[in-house]
Formats: C-alpha cells, structure tokens, sequence
C-alpha cells in the first residue's frame, strides 16, 4: 500500500510538472510578445524593451524557464496584467467560489442522479426506464449555456424566488474568512441568513453545471445495479427473508457505487472545465470567470495560473478517487500496481 | 437471447452486415438520430437555397424589421438588426459541421495513429506518447481552448486549431487500450512469425479492428466538437461576426432576454438538436457494431 502510494505521488508530480512545462512552452511559444500586449501599441519601443528586461523575456529560454519553475514552488505565478496584483492572490481570492459552485453540484449530481440510475435498473425495459433514459439524453445533449440561459428566462418568469447573479445578496455583509466556502462558514458562524442566500443563489449556476453529469452517472449507476441483480449473494439475500428494500439499498447499491465512484474524478475535473461557461452566464465571482476575463485581456501569467490550477485539481482529484477505490476494493490496487 | 436471433439470422443466410444493418433499423432512436444528422447536413450543404432569406447570413441589416417575434414569414423571428434567425441557423450549420470536419479529420488520423504505435511497440515508444497523453488530458479542455484562441487572435481556423490539440488524445487513448488487448491474439503472432512488417502489422492487421470503436467515437465527438465550437463563439472566442455562428447568435441573443427570448433560445436549440442527433446516431451505432468505449 505505501509502495502504491509512493509511486502514485511520483507520478502524480511528474505530470504536473510535465503539465507547467507544456503550458509555459504555449504560452512562449505563441506569435506576439508578452510585453508588447501588456503595454499596448501605444508604447514606445524602449518601453517594451525595459519591460522585457523586467519580465526576463530577453534571458535565454532554459533561464526562463528554470525562473518560472522555482517561482511555482514557491507559489509565486507572476503577476497579473489585469489587476496588477499577484496571480496566486488572485486565484486565492477566486477559487472558495469556484470550490463551492463545483462541490454543490456534485453533491446535486450524486443526490439526483444515484437515486434515478436504481429507479431506472429496478424499473428496467420499462416506460419509467424509458422516460429517464430519454431524461439523461436531453442533460448530457443540452450545452451548459444554452440551459444556463433558459434557467434564466425561466427565473425572470416563474422562479423568482432564484437569484441570476453573484453569490450573496449584496445586502448581506459577511465575510467568509475561515474555507472562504459562504456555506460551510455561514454555519460555522451561525449566520442562517447567509446559508439561505447562499443557497439559493447556488441553486441555478449548479444545476445548469449538473445536467451533463446526471445523466451520465444515471447511465452508470443502472448498468452497475443490473450486472450486481444478478449475482448470488442477492438471490442468498433474497432468500433469507431480507426485504426487498433493504437488497436493494444496503446490499447492491453498495457493491453498485463503486462504478459511479470511478468517474467522479473525472466528473470533477470537467465540471470545473463547465464552469468556465456557467460562471459566465451568472456572474459567478469564481476562478473561472477570472479566466474568461484574463484570456480576453491576453493576461498571460493569470491564464498560465488558471489553467494550471485547474490541471492540478483534475489530477488531484483522480488521485483522491484511485485511494478511494483502492480502499474499498483490493482489485483496483493490484490494478494500479501492475500499471495501467 | 442475442445469440438466438445470431443463429437465427444465420440460418437465413443474412451476412454480418446486412445484420447490424437489421439491429441499427430495429433500434427507432437510432433512425431517429441518423434522420437528424442527415437533415443538419442537408440544411448545411443547401443552406443558400433553402434559407427563407440567405442575405441575412451575413451583414445585411433591415432596421423596420428588427426583433419580430416567431411568425409565418420569419419563423425563428429576427435578430438585433432585421435579420431572419431561421436562415442563420440554417448557415450557422455550415460553420458548425466545417469545424467538425476539421477538428477530427486532422485529430482523429493522429490520434488513431499514436494509440497503435503505443500500442505495438511498447517500451519507451509507449511511455513517451502515454505520458504525454495523460498530460494532455490533464489540461482543462476549454480553459486551454480559451487560451489558444485568445493569445493566437479569435477566429474561425484558431478555434479549430485549439480543439484539434486537445482532441487527439482521446482516440490515442482509446485506440491504445484496444490495441493492448489484441497484442496477446494469435493473429499477431502469426502475423509476425510470418514475416510481415511493422507497417503491416499496424495498419493492415490492428487498424481494421479499430475501426468501428472510432466509427462510434467519431459520430458522437462530432456533437461534441459542435457543443465545443459554440461554447467558444458564445464566449467571444470562436467565429466573428457578421458570420452566422450557433454560438455567437445565441451570445448576441442573450442580451435581449427575456422579451426577446427567440433570438437567444432558437439557435441554442438548433445547437441541442444537432448534438442530438450525433448523440442517438453514436448511441446507435455502438450498439450495432457491439463495441465498448
């Protein structure tokens, strides 16, 4: 297990080195110089020169980069163009909202979407496995900003009572000093109001982020639960007089949940791709829109760091998902040992 | 019970393919995407002669016509400036299966072709291109998309650029773990104890047996690629104005909820349709050629 855990990190480092390498590589190796897009055409020549020198465009490029991997190390990612602050504060700043957004709807996706894939297996080849197949079709077809922006029309309409915009009320003062997490730290410090608010501004962005995934994890889920019906400790189960209710919830579903378990790494990393579109459309004050703003803007050290950050959440989070697995079933351990 | 209807199609002299032609016909979500897809690739190809109004595909402007809601002569209504949005989308298709195609005739050919060579030579060969796969796979897909696109300027061949980057690597992977499988067949072997070359072996002996995985893959990344394209655009990143894109149109639109709600919600379930329809196809052929991805 430790073995396993040794190699697991090293390989989990050498990609995320490999990862800053080839991001720095894009970013230099595209036509146009940094410094001349951070001054605009406005600039005269000996001020993009000097601004050169400062941002170490003019050293060769092993320095350059030998640079820019230390600075990583120790947290630095240079600074923005656009708010002329460091990058990592800013993506600090930015990330609890991303987090929370993220979090939430997976939360959603697995309380929708688990639930719906058993209902769709103990129901199956019927008109309720239909209706939902057809469900979890129209989820994973519809792009995020298309349903984004028809959740908005419908709030204007009839779901008043959802905000469009931002993550609090703007009304509400509260700072969310200890995760940055407006959920987790209204209740720690008992501010009920702002759980509520929270919520409810939370309500849309994620489900306009979970339709992709629902049907997905339903497809899974279902698939699991019918190859589980038919082994022999359900039948033995069966047999015992155990009921039906209890096979189904306390005995398959838990031999069941390893499938869907697999994919939420994966889940996670794309629905931080997602987020992109969906903090977007609402305003949402995450890593994400940070990004969309410093891509327009040609900010290239904060659009390094986002992309960066995000790439070290995806492979942290199959990472977390593979120790999970390996924990709850030897299989995937000796799996992973022999190498994929 | 498929083996029973196996045998029974056999003793009734149907070949292999007239069969999966039989399971696909069989399966009505199937016919219904194939129907889709055909429909966006006529609507594509006949587009100049089949829009109500094919001056409205690009810079035209008719003021006293602006934002009319959905009505006999502009079905989808109008845009912003007089434009009938139906014609639009009907061009929007255009700019969508054109980076479909570009995307994946650059993307799948690459990718296919570094999954056999990890595949089959193993050793250094394949850690090399596996390595990079997985860090490939590990950038945020429209993150690096944004990126590209912006730092390289927005338009149309930059978007396609930057997709087609990130694209390949999900057939290297794919075509990678089909490949590991056959390396223990026989066929190999004999293949090998028979002389033949690499580029034999590769192409002529393992390609044919990937070939419908990335049939399947290709008919469902396409609704992707679409979906992918108009994210961009919707975002202000992938085609430019005045060229009638999905994604920009419903970008535009958005800014006359919810009064207007045509101008947004229209070409976004243009969008929907066709992904749709690549989607039930994808479904449908995997099904038919019985193949896992």
């Amino acid at each position: 297990m430790l073995l396993f855990l040794f190699k697991r990190a090293m390989t989990l480092l050498l990609v995320l080195l490999g990862l800053a390498i080839l991001i720095f590589v894009i970013a230099r190796v595209v036509p146009g110089d940094p410094a001349r897009i951070a001054l605009g055409l406005l600039a005269t020549a000996e001020q993009v020169t000097q601004l050169r020198d400062e941002m170490g465009l003019n050293d060769p490029f092993p320095v350059q980069l030998w640079m820019y991997l230390s600075g990583l190390v120790q947290g630095d990612l240079g600074k923005s163009l656009l708010t002329s602050r460091p990058v990592m504060d800013d993506i600090r700043g930015a990330l609890p909202a991303t987090l929370e957004l993220v979090l939430f709807t997976l939360v959603i996706q697995i309380a929708i979407a688990i639930p719906l894939g058993v209902m769709a297996a103990i129901y199956r080849n019927s008109w309720v496995d239909s209706l939902l197949r057809v469900v979890s079709l129209i989820g994973v077809v519809t792009p995020g900003f298309v349903l984004a922006i028809i959740l908005q029309l419908l709030a204007a309409h009839h779901l008043g009572a959802f905000p469009v915009t931002g993550r609090l009320d703007p009304g509400l003062s509260f700072s969310a000093d200890i995760t940055g997490l407006l959920l987790v730290d209204g209740l720690l410090y008992g501010r009920l109001d702002v759980v509520a608010d929270a919520s409810a501004h939370l309500f849309l962005p994620s489900i306009a982020l979970a339709a992709a995934g629902i049907g997905q994890v339903m497809r899974i889920t279902r698939t699991a639960m019918i190859e589980v019906a038919s082994r022999d400790f359900v039948e033995a189960a069966r047999a015992y007089g155990i009921p039906e209710r209890v096979v189904t919830f306390r005995y398959m579903l838990r031999v069941a949940s390893v499938a869907p378990l697999t994919i939420l790494g994966l889940e996670f990393a794309s629905l931080i791709g997602n987020a992109f579109i969906v903090e977007f459309v609402f305003s949402w004050p995450g890593i994400a829109s940070y990004g969309v703003r410093t891509i327009l803007q040609k900010d290239l050290n904060a659009v390094i760091g986002v992309v960066l950050v995000s790439g070290v959440f995806f492979v942290v989070a199959n990472l977390v998902i593979d120790l999970m697995l390996s924990l709850l079933d030897p299989r995937h351990r000796i799996i992973a040992e022999r190498g994929k | 019970m498929s083996a029973v209807q196996d045998i029974n199609f056999a003793s009734h002299g149907l070949s292999a393919r007239q069969m999966a032609f039989y399971r696909f016909r069989r399966n009505p979500l199937a016919v219904i995407g194939a129907l889709i897809v055909l429909s966006v690739i006529f609507a594509a190809l006949l587009a100049p002669w089949i829009a109500p109004s094919p001056e409205s595909a690009g810079s035209f402007v008719d003021f006293r016509n602006r934002h009319s809601p959905p009505s006999w002569d502009n079905l989808m209504g109008t845009d912003n400036v007089g434009r009938d949005v139906l014609s639009r989308v009907l061009f929007g298709y255009r700019i969508s299966l054109g980076l479909v195609v570009g995307v994946l005739g650059v993307a799948v050919p690459l990718g296919v072709v570094l999954g056999l060579m990890a595949g089959y030579f193993g050793g250094w060969t394949e850690t090399i291109i596996m390595r990079f796969t997985d860090i490939m796979l590990a950038l945020p897909p429209l993150a690096m998309a944004l990126a590209i696109t912006a730092v390289l300027s927005p338009n149309l061949i930059n978007a396609m650029i930057a997709i087609t980057l990130l694209w390949w690597t999900w057939h290297t992977r794919l075509i990678y773990r089909i490949v590991k499988a056959q390396m223990n067949e026989d066929y190999i072997e004999a293949a090998r104890v028979a002389g033949a070359s690499h580029i034999h072996i590769l192409f002529r002996e393992l390609l044919p047996n990937c070939v419908s995985a990335v049939a399947v893959k290709i008919s469902l990344d396409a609704g992707f690629v679409i979906l992918f394209g108009a994210a961009l655009s919707f975002l202000g990143l992938g085609v430019q104005p005045p060229t009638p894109d999905l994604g920009t149109m419903v970008a535009t639109g958005s800014e006359y909820l919810p009064e207007m709600w045509w101008q947004a919600v229209m070409p976004g379930l243009a969008i929907l349709y066709a992904i749709l329809g690549f989607n039930l196809l994808g479904d449908g052929l995997r099904d038919m050629l019985d193949v896992e991805l």
